[in-house]
């Protein structure tokens, strides 16, 4: 009797809360890190970005009303989906070629990021908020507002913990976001996509490409749909995110991916994080005459 | 149609009006500016002939004659005053206990309240802004954010919870013309409480309230270095702005200045707070206290001329109530009295400069030219100086320019709205998003538009308030970064 033939997995992209292949039927290999071959994934195009921001756009609203009690009780179901298939993505992240050890920190330290924003999501208002003791008969305050729909760019380095950690502070408060995963190691962001589908986020939420920094990133510079960047990236991206950036005046954070930055560190996790995406509105309502 | 019923409806009482058959006498405000014929730059707490000795004039825009000669900074002056402030930082402001830096505000704040009536003089004639704006708003509330401030000095490990917050360093500050001195005050406060020091260049032609802050840093014993004024036109703005020195900038001005900013910056790490400009829609429900709104409507665009970049230039008013309200603003319209900032009767003063009137003069003629209505008060302007009628658009649409461009004079255009929705749509419908105001009766309403609105500041049942405790700032293409509260404060901190 001959071995069974294994079916292999066609990686396919989470976009509006589906598996997509990029519009432009466009692949790239990805090669295990002894060079061998492992799959073909979406070399996905601008267009792919367009349709993304797209179902971003579609699934905002909703996911910016949502109590932040229920948000945070999706989020916390996020780290469970994860914290199922540990080992699955421990695998995904020793295609890269870290030891097993190394990919089961990086996965652990993914979720316990995942419950810490869990916890956050109806608590950074009273934080970041306040009452303004105005010198006028006015009940003054101000309130935070989630941005929009954030264009988050992952470093190669840490292809799961740091887009997980840039990725769950926008939408902590509400924002929706359009990821460019690890381009050297995107195959972990094809294993989250499966996990947050199987979550109670809702599709748009968050919308994960793979593709070539490079080719995207003048389009996350200009799309002025996109109301904020927020990534780990080269010096000269860093420089085309910001001058695409001042056509509509879009907030970047962007953290140096040529310095190494230590994402396991509790500093790189957040109300600084979560402060850094979300609008102050502040409100003059009168108190009676 | 249904504009004319209700004007039918309503039928105002008789009204005298006397136009000018009884001029009022004049009410000049006559005390001393105390100015000098010369200013010089204000670094490493000396005043300093520029390096290349080159000043420029400012004048008068209300009457068109010469104030005084500014130095007008350029690139070495600039370092000189970067090299200042940084020595200063690391010698002295950096090290200095919270509560004594705080100590040094409150005595600016003092100072300022006991040269306010000679800083409004000052201010009124170098800006053209009425002197009961600059004696009653400017000056009170800029000593008031020193005070605010001064407070905060002392307790900023209370600013971030959990986290260890520090000062940047240098802070180079770039500030506009329509509020000279309130705009340094909001720029050099919370830049001094946090444990900065600063480098701020004042607008080309309102230079003189800022470089006499010089003389109040003097009069406080300031440590030299902390304050640098640096006097100029862009291009020394553009020196502060990019200077090595300088880690954090910040800039209030036009969305477009804010934008070259940015580009500039780009290949930098430096922190930046823009706030930039706005087309606020003023938001008229038929359920309003109508005389509070068409008095908040006055002030919203009138106030400083216009030169307000929260001015709410865009009214939108609900069609049932839009007749009656058109017909109280051409009323109140022509009760405004325009002419010398210095009077103390005048409402609205002199527009700020030659440039900024041709600015004006030309997005009213494309309001008339693109078919809005244009009602104008018809009172006399002075023959010498800088003025614009007040003017009121109605049947403005949302294409028109005067409904989407800025126009920062006396300037309002008049549109309607059916249902909130629609009202909504059209506030957002903007690359802006600085502020919005709301009239209405129901306090539950205030608090759905505010949460609808795309905007940084929503005001209900009032107009062009401010304070020291309130964040301020915009969304959008109005720029980020707050000014004013804790949020304010926290954009002069580094979060560690």
């Amino acid at each position: 009797m001959s071995a069974r033939l294994t079916i292999t997995k066609t990686p396919k992209c989470y976009v509006g809360g589906a598996f997509i292949r990029s519009e432009s039927g466009r692949v790239f290999e990805l090669k295990d890190h002894k060079g061998e071959f492992f799959a073909n994934v979406p070399l996905c195009s601008r267009k792919d970005l367009r349709n993304a921001v797209e179902a971003a756009a579609k699934a905002g609203p909703g996911w910016a009303k949502r109590t932040a009690f229920n948000r945070g009780q999706i989020l916390y179901r996020v780290a469970e989906m994860i914290e199922s298939r540990v080992e699955d993505m421990a695998g995904a992240l020793m295609l890269g070629g870290v030891t097993k050890a190394a990919a089961m920190k990086e996965v652990v330290a993914a979720v316990e990021r995942i419950v810490h924003y869990a916890g956050w999501t109806d608590k950074y208002e009273a934080m970041l908020g306040s009452v303004n003791p105005v010198a006028s008969a006015h009940f003054n305050f101000t309130v935070t507002e989630p941005m929009g729909i954030i264009g988050v760019l992952a470093p190669d380095e840490r292809p799961l913990l740091a887009l997980v950690s840039l990725i769950l502070p926008a939408i902590t408060s509400g924002n929706c976001v359009v990821a460019l995963a690890s381009e050297t190691q995107p195959y972990p962001a094809i294993l989250l996509g499966e996990m947050l589908a199987v979550s109670d986020l809702p599709g748009g939420v968050v919308n994960l490409l793979t593709g070539k920094r490079a080719e995207m990133v003048p389009t996350f510079a200009t799309h002025e749909h996109l109301r904020a960047i927020s990534g780990a990236v080269n010096a000269e991206q860093r420089k085309a995110l910001r001058l695409g950036a001042a056509e509509s005046v879009k907030r970047v954070r962007l953290w140096k991916a040529e310095e190494a930055v230590d994402w396991e560190s509790d500093a790189m996790e957040g109300l600084e994080e979560i402060r850094a995406l979300v609008e102050c509105k502040t409100t003059w309502h009168p108190v009676g005459g | 149609m249904i504009m004319a019923r209700a004007s039918n409806k309503t039928n105002p009482a008789r009204e005298l009006v006397f136009g000018d058959l009884w001029e009022y006498d004049a009410a000049p405000e006559t005390a001393a500016p105390k100015l000098k014929k010369r200013y010089d730059l204000f670094i490493n707490g000396q005043f300093v002939a520029p390096k290349k000795g080159k000043y420029f004039t400012t004048i008068n825009p209300g009457t068109e004659v010469k104030i005084a000669d500014i130095a007008l900074g350029g690139a070495a002056d600039v370092d000189a005053a970067c090299k200042a402030a940084q020595k200063a930082f690391t010698t002295v402001w950096g090290p200095m206990p919270g509560k004594e830096r705080g100590k040094y505000l409150y005595r600016i704040a003092r100072l300022l309240q006991d040269h306010a009536r000679e800083f409004a003089v000052a201010e009124t004639m170098d800006g053209g802004k009425p002197i009961k704006e600059s004696r009653d708003f400017d000056l009170p509330m800029a000593a008031a954010h020193f005070f605010y401030h001064a407070g905060w000095a002392d307790k900023l490990p209370y600013l971030a919870a959990g986290r260890q917050v520090a000062p940047y360093g240098v802070v180079g500050q770039v500030i506009p013309w329509n509020f000279p001195l309130l705009m340094l005050a909001w720029k050099i406060a919370p830049a001094l409480a946090a444990g900065n020091c600063v480098v701020l260049k004042p607008a080309e032609t309102t230079s003189l309230t800022a470089l006499k802050f010089g003389e109040i840093c003097q009069e406080a014993g300031l440590p030299p270095g902390v304050v640098n004024i640096v006097s100029g036109a862009g291009e020394t703005g553009a020196a502060v702005i990019n200077h090595p020195l300088t880690s954090k900038v910040a800039f209030t001005g036009s969305t477009e200045v804010g934008k070259l900013i940015m580009r500039s910056l780009a290949g930098t790490e430096k922190k930046m707070t823009l706030e930039l400009g706005g087309k606020a829609a003023n938001i008229v429900f038929e359920d309003a206290p109508l005389d509070q709104a068409v008095e908040g409507i006055i002030n919203g665009i009138f106030f400083n001329q216009g030169h307000v970049c929260c001015a709410g230039s865009r009214l939108l008013v609900q069609e049932s109530v839009a007749g009656e309200v058109l017909a109280r603003l051409k009323r109140r319209l022509a009760t405004l009295r325009v002419g010398d900032p210095l009077d103390k009767n005048t409402d609205i003063g002199a527009i700020n400069s030659k440039e900024q009137l041709g600015k004006i003069t030309e997005l009213v003629k494309a309001g008339v030219a693109e078919g809005a209505e244009m009602h104008q008060s018809a009172c006399q302007l002075p023959a010498k100086g800088f003025y614009f009628r007040p003017t009121l658009f109605a049947k403005v649409s949302m294409s028109h320019r005067i409904a989407r461009e800025e126009i920062f004079g006396p300037v309002l255009s008049m549109l309607t709205f059916r249902t909130l929705e629609e009202a909504v749509e059209k506030a957002n419908n903007t690359p802006y998003g600085l502020s919005a105001g709301v009239w209405t009766d129901k306090g539950s309403k205030i608090l759905k538009m505010s949460t609808l609105l795309k905007a940084g500041v929503v005001w209900a049942n009032t107009y062009n308030k401010f304070d020291p405790a309130s964040p301020f700032g915009g969304y959008k293409e109005s720029g980020f970064g707050r000014e004013g509260g804790k949020q304010g404060l926290m954009d002069y901190c580094k979060v560690g």
